[in-house]
């Protein structure tokens, strides 16, 4: 499948999936500050106020998309997160040049070495994703934090949620 | 910026090949600690007393004076001389036996203070009027080459009798390390084990909040004396391990951007990757006589088990189950290693041999099983059990007799202190992340918390020092 025809394929199945409301995690992380509206990436708009190769441009793309959440102990992508992907995969394709990281995080409540594992396994899952959706391997890298940099600070179920993830970012 | 600045910054840039560095000036080896023979008579032969168990050990009641001087000098270890130093060796002395619950030990500041002929001839009807059931005495003499001679000798005060004696010379700077030699010689005679005194922890120290900790590798003597950072903090470094010989520290490092495993030379202050590969590296561990090391690798997301000689070469992989395989640890005969997997589905404690043949799951009682750390005496593994909250268990090596030990919120990662009867963890805080080094003995006894400048946790108990 060459390039075009990958990416003629992604907007036909972003068009479809922004019709869907996509599901909530129980505790949203905060909001990204310049979130322009979120997976409209058919739209023509462009993100306004930054520039292409920022991670404020990705955001204001792909909204809250940046970022797929996991259960427990799990690294596997669900619908939610497919959903997530895809407008990632989408925002991609559009600006090849783009080169970026998948930062894959434990929450607390695992012990610091099965974590660091656990990060490195959940940001794969990631990046496989997004390959099989046609993002060229060597634009992506990898990396774990383990329970090392939590986004949510709490030591409760919804902060352990928000900080089970796997983020993309584009490192300047 | 001066163009003498910048010439010494360009130089330095050349020096350094490593893009980043994150570590601090080197802190040196180890002095040697040599024996020697110590004042007195000639020995009869050694006494063998009686050996109480350890129920009993707690109710010994030790008289720990200060220790005598021949002539009162100055040194380097303290100013106002060898007397005032020979105070401070008792105190180090008393706060080691108390600290770890075993005797109780009275120290300098309550007792009378023997002269130097008396340490050798102890006023027994002065010590027996105290009801002190054994008597530490021992002296500091400066020599004339600058180091000093320590002799440390125990009495049993009811019997009348020297139980054993022992003497070393140290340089002034390690005057603490006779002390601990001390503690462990009475430590060793009273309960028949092993001494454990006379070692170091390499450990992390953490400040800062929870969202942006700095993590940096430090290590300090096991009663937390002589603390010393060794990296600068720029890149979270984790999960230190001290070499069989204290010469070297395995310890991950994010200071290329990646968690990578790094061998740190205490000497030299200069440190290598494990492995030269481009995948992330974690969790490394020594073998027993310190040529080998284990550490886990990930690729392309899947983590396995891996050895590689200490001096560098090509890695063994010893594991390859798709699951996470990882923190391997030996048993002291370096013939077989314990590790975590979660290839049943959730963490659990498997047992294989050196080699990586014969994987076989040990942990079957409820709960998680991570963490395992074989015990130096072999017939244990301690682990962090996972059942709700995470606490500190052991296990016998075939994975019964499970016994837990501590009961925080979350307490993982032990570490055995080099004779196998005390267990090092850490516990950190419910909210607020604030972590600490806390240790516990194999009863479940004597639970405290290790004094340490900032918050502190990954810690990893060295051997007996040489």
């Amino acid at each position: 499948m060459n390039t075009k025809i990958a990416t003629i394929l992604l907007l036909a199945s972003a068009t479809g999936l922004a019709a869907c409301s996509k599901k909530a995690p129980e505790t949203l992380p905060p909001a990204p500050v310049e979130t322009a509206t979120p997976a409209q990436p058919t739209g023509s708009a462009q993100p306004a106020g930054a520039g292409v190769g920022t991670q404020a441009h990705f955001a204001g793309a792909v909204g809250s998309s940046t970022t797929i959440y996991f259960d427990t102990d799990r690294y596997n992508v669900d619908s939610q997160d497919a959903a997530a992907l895809q407008a990632q995969a989408q925002y991609f394709a559009r600006f090849p040049q783009i080169t970026f990281t998948i930062e894959g995080h434990a929450d607390e409540r695992g012990t610091r070495e099965y974590n660091l594992a656990l990060g490195e396994r959940r940001a794969n899952a990631a990046k496989a994703y997004l390959v099989s959706l046609g993002v060229d391997s060597n634009r992506i890298s990898v990396v774990s934090y383990g329970k090392e940099r939590p986004v949510a600070l709490a030591s409760n179920e919804s902060a352990w949620a928000q900080n089970r993830r796997a983020a993309s970012v584009i490192i300047n | 910026m001066t163009k003498k600045t910048m010439l010494f910054l360009a130089a330095a840039l050349i020096a350094m090949p490593v893009a980043a560095q994150d570590l601090g000036a080197p802190i040196g080896t180890d002095q040697p600690v040599e024996s020697v023979a110590v004042e007195g008579e000639g020995s009869d032969g050694p006494l063998r007393g009686t050996v109480t168990d350890e129920t009993a050990w707690s109710d010994i009641g030790i008289a720990i004076p200060a220790f005598a001087t021949d002539r009162e000098r100055a040194t380097p270890a303290n100013e106002a001389g060898t007397g005032a130093l020979g105070r401070e060796v008792a105190r180090v002395i008393t706060a080691n036996l108390q600290n770890n619950g075993l005797f109780k030990p009275v120290g300098p500041d309550s007792l009378p203070q023997p002269d130097f002929t008396q340490i050798t001839a102890p006023a027994f009807t002065t010590w027996s009027g105290r009801s002190a059931e054994m008597l530490v005495h021992g002296y500091v003499r400066a020599r004339d080459d600058g180091r000093l001679v320590v002799g440390c000798y125990l009495y049993d005060v009811a019997l009348q009798n020297e139980l054993v004696r022992e003497g070393w010379v140290v340089a002034p700077g390690d005057w603490r390390r006779a002390a601990h030699k001390c503690s462990d010689l009475i430590f060793s005679r009273l309960t028949g084990e092993s001494p454990f005194f006379d070692s170091r922890i390499a450990y992390i120290a953490e400040t800062g909040p929870k969202d942006r900790r700095v993590k940096r590798l430090a290590v300090m003597d096991s009663d937390g004396a002589n603390h010393r950072f060794l990296t600068l903090g720029s890149a979270t470094a984790l999960t230190p391990r001290y070499s069989p010989d204290y010469s070297k520290i395995l310890y991950l490092s994010y200071v290329d951007g990646n968690p990578r495993i790094y061998v740190y030379d205490i000497g030299t202050g200069q440190q290598a990757l494990v492995t030269e590969n481009r995948n992330p590296t974690i969790a490394p561990r020594w073998s027993p006589d310190g040529k080998s090391i284990l550490y886990a690798m990930a690729v392309a997301g899947n983590t396995d088990i891996y050895r590689v000689p200490a001096t560098g070469g090509a890695s063994v992989r010893l594991t390859d189950s798709p699951g996470i395989d990882v923190g391997g640890s030996y048993s002291p005969d370096g013939s077989k290693i314990v590790f975590e997997s979660d290839r049943s589905g959730s963490q659990q404690c498997y047992v294989m041999d050196a080699d990586g043949k014969n994987q076989k799951r040990i942990s079957f009682f409820g709960g998680r099983c991570a963490t395992p750390e074989w015990s130096p005496r072999g017939d244990q593994i301690a682990f962090t059990r996972i059942a709700g909250d995470f606490n500190v268990a052991v296990m016998n090596t075939s994975g019964g007799g499970m016994r837990v030990l501590t009961r925080g919120w979350q307490d993982e990662a032990p570490t055995w202190a080099p004779n196998g009867r005390i267990i090092q963890f850490f516990r950190t805080e419910r909210n607020t992340g604030r972590s600490g080094i806390w240790q516990v003995d194999l009863t479940g006894q004597n639970e405290r918390r290790l004094p340490t400048p900032v918050d502190a946790s990954d810690p990893a108990w060295g051997p007996i020092r040489p």
